[in-house]
């Protein structure tokens, strides 16, 4: 895990107290709320429908017990004793009063924390893949690389007044983990000629338009990386559109002059970049880099573990993952009991998930996109001990990828962007489905909901999404079939007219009653759909 | 030309009458220039040699590429006067100084005890910008 030193402490401490004197002049009065919401939102504070909201970045996922311990702390004191893991390894608070803060984010700086850029047109929280430094497949450990974004980004003096938000995620394997080519900018770090360096996909994106990020460079070395990344934003801050909101993310930059054309802007902008030697040297990546070398792993444990406990076999293939290192495995805490709130977790069950950390799994969390947490060093021998302790906590669903997985955004419930529900038609899918024998029949499901268009539930990368729009003042729910945001990356297709939210429910089951019937051995829902077209579900949806 | 609020330069103000970046090309020996945000400040490159004062316009805070235009031109090797004017705002005047304005001239006044404390406040920067700034990468190198 990286360590602040003095230099990163007094960052982070100097921006509570500007925030804290920002604060201190909208109270006053010397500041309009127009001119406040921009430096506010710069701090991830959002007014939303009820309350402040406060979103506290979660650096590339990755946190300390004593960090997670505070998230529940701030949930104790400042909240209504929970929190909420977002898709982009983020935690949000709901019921936040302004004046407390400055207090919070001076709380959240004493464990290396903050809500720096976690919202404004600005570079957002890099995010990662949740398995990093346990996966056997990747590379390299990509969180070395998203520190060093991280710390680029920070108060990037040219990028905090973007024509938008703007997304970075690294990953290190080609099992995406992360929908990393959903993202403004996705790195895949890569090996050539035995030296590592990163393949650039730019121009990704959710929201209204949809766009897979198209590859940009095959391969920047890592002393270029920041001069690269810097000649990709500096391109879209000067030529992304800002006549219209709806179009000034880079994806439609991207999409209107070409990857080609953009490519050879960027690569034009980098060669005069790289002369004014904003890369650090090799050796800053490599003090990073100690930070997250591998944990003191004991050697010669075993594999295999007693599941004469059926609950907890079931749990063990559903949410345990293999582990790089023999005798260790990767815990997936699922955050979507049946008929709970995705990505919601209480302070209690927050300790829980710190305790086991620091007691099992040296002492390492992540949150990951798709709202769950994971221990990631576990000891095979360790986890009937860390699933009773889970199952104690209600922390123990077994439905890692299974429909009942959902991700959602909070919707209208909380959101003043929403146009409808998406927490009640999360639940009621989820109850429908309730039968774990059910679901595992089904396999691989990514459902992912969002309450509109804005897409933070992912809905157009679900292979079953649904996307909430206000239809003459009525809630409606719009199906889509195909997505994915994985290594097969996907756009989902709407499948035709909407529903209202029993009918959504029930037009999912049809879909999925299809793919029953028309499944070969082996396939998931999405490669049933790939295979035959959407006619065949269109059909058992509205025939 | 706008009256500058705020100076970070010992010399005196130019007294060069500023022409638009369109009427720059016509008048090309003009010593004082202004740009909008869609400019290409790329285009002044040829002539920095000339220039004195170059102000570029905020007309609202929220649209940042006179940010990139600064650093270009700072880039470039501008020394002159580099100007912001428009919706200038207390808390981008940090900013602005990290890309290389030296001059404001904002629409409505700032407070300058504000903005003075709000240029004291960061003791230390992540990145290398067009300032003297010393990024903390290369603080860790001693």
């Amino acid at each position: 895990m990286y360590q602040y030193d003095k230099f990163d402490q007094s960052i982070v401490d100097a921006r509570v107290e500007e925030f804290r004197d920002q604060v201190k002049r909208r109270l006053a009065g010397e500041i309009t709320e127009d001119q406040f919401k921009p430096l506010r939102l710069m701090n991830g504070l959002y007014l939303q429908l009820h309350a402040y909201m406060l979103r506290v970045a979660i650096p590339y996922g990755t946190m300390d017990s004593r960090q997670m311990r505070m998230l529940a702390h701030i949930a104790r004191k400042y909240d209504r004793d929970y929190g909420h893991f977002t898709t982009r390894q983020n935690i949000q608070y709901n019921w936040i009063k302004l004046d407390e803060t400055p207090d919070l984010l001076a709380e959240l700086a004493t464990v290396e924390m903050h809500a720096i850029q976690t919202s404004g047109n600005c570079i957002r929280n890099i995010s990662s893949d949740q398995y990093a430094g346990a996966a056997a497949d990747e590379v390299a450990d990509p969180r070395p690389w998203a520190e060093l974004l991280r710390q680029w980004s920070s108060f990037h003096p040219e990028f905090s007044y973007l024509p938008r938000k703007f997304k970075i995620a690294v990953i290190a394997s080609d099992e995406d983990r992360a929908a990393m080519r959903l993202h403004d900018i996705g790195i895949q770090l890569v090996e050539r000629d035995g030296q590592l360096g990163a393949k650039f996909f730019v121009g990704g994106g959710m929201g209204r338009t949809p766009m897979i990020a198209p590859e940009i460079r095959d391969f920047v070395p890592a002393e270029d990386l920041l001069s690269y990344t810097e000649a990709c934003l500096r391109v879209y801050n000067r030529y992304g559109r800002r006549d219209n909101m709806y179009k000034a993310r880079i994806k439609i930059l991207v999409h209107e002059i070409g990857a080609a054309e953009y490519k050879r802007q960027v690569e034009e902008e980098f060669t005069h970049v790289k002369t004014l030697g904003i890369d650090p040297p090799a050796a800053e990546l490599e003090r990073i880099s100690a930070f997250f070398a591998p944990p003191a792993f004991a050697s010669g444990l075993r594999n295999e573990v007693d599941r004469s406990d059926p609950d907890f076999a079931v749990w063990l293939d559903q949410n345990v993952k293999p582990h790089k290192q023999p005798g260790y495995a990767i815990v997936n805490i699922s955050l979507k009991p049946i008929g709970g709130i995705p990505g919601d977790a209480s302070s209690t069950q927050i300790d829980v998930m710190a305790d086991l950390a620091e007691r099992y799994s040296f002492d390492e969390l992540r949150v990951n996109h798709a709202q769950n947490i994971v221990l990631p060093h576990v000891a095979s021998r360790d986890l009937y001990a860390v699933w009773q302790a889970l199952d104690a906590a209600e922390l123990a669903s077994a439905n890692l990828d299974l429909i009942s997985d959902i991700i959602a955004c909070p919707g209208l419930d909380y959101c003043s962007l929403a146009n409808a529900r998406s927490i009640p038609v999360a639940q009621k899918i989820a109850t429908r489905f309730a039968s774990l024998e059910r679901q595992r029949d089904l396999g691989e499901l990514k459902l992912k909901i969002s309450g509109c268009i804005n897409a933070c539930g992912h809905h157009h990368a679900g292979h079953i999404g649904i996307l909430g729009v206000d239809k003459k003042g009525v809630e409606n729910y719009q199906l889509t079939l195909g997505g994915s945001g994985a290594e097969d990356v996907s756009i989902g297709k709407i499948t035709g007219p909407g529903f209202d939210e029993d009918g959504i429910v029930d037009a999912v089951e049809k879909a999925i009653e299809k793919y029953r019937a028309l499944r070969n051995h082996g396939e998931r829902f999405v490669d049933t759909y790939r295979r035959v077209g959407m006619e065949p579900f269109k059909e058992a949806i509205y025939g | 030309m706008v009256e500058p609020q705020i100076r970070f330069r010992s010399d005196s103000p130019s007294t060069a009458p500023i022409v638009s970046f369109a009427d720059f090309a016509s008048d090309s020996n003009a010593a004082a220039v202004r740009i909008e945000p869609g400019d290409d400040a790329r285009a002044l490159i040829a002539h920095i040699g000339q220039l004195v004062l170059i102000e570029i316009a905020f007309p609202a805070f929220r649209d940042g590429r006179g940010y990139s235009s600064a650093r270009i031109l700072r880039e470039a090797g501008y020394t002159g006067e580099l100007r912001a004017t428009g919706d200038v705002l207390v808390d981008q005047v940090p900013l602005m100084r990290r890309c290389g304005f030296d001059s404001l001239a904002p629409r409505s006044p700032l407070n300058e005890a504000v903005v003075a404390a709000s240029l004291a406040r960061f003791d230390h920067v992540y990145q290398a910008a067009a300032d003297a700034s010393v990024p903390v990468w290369k603080l860790r190198r001693g």
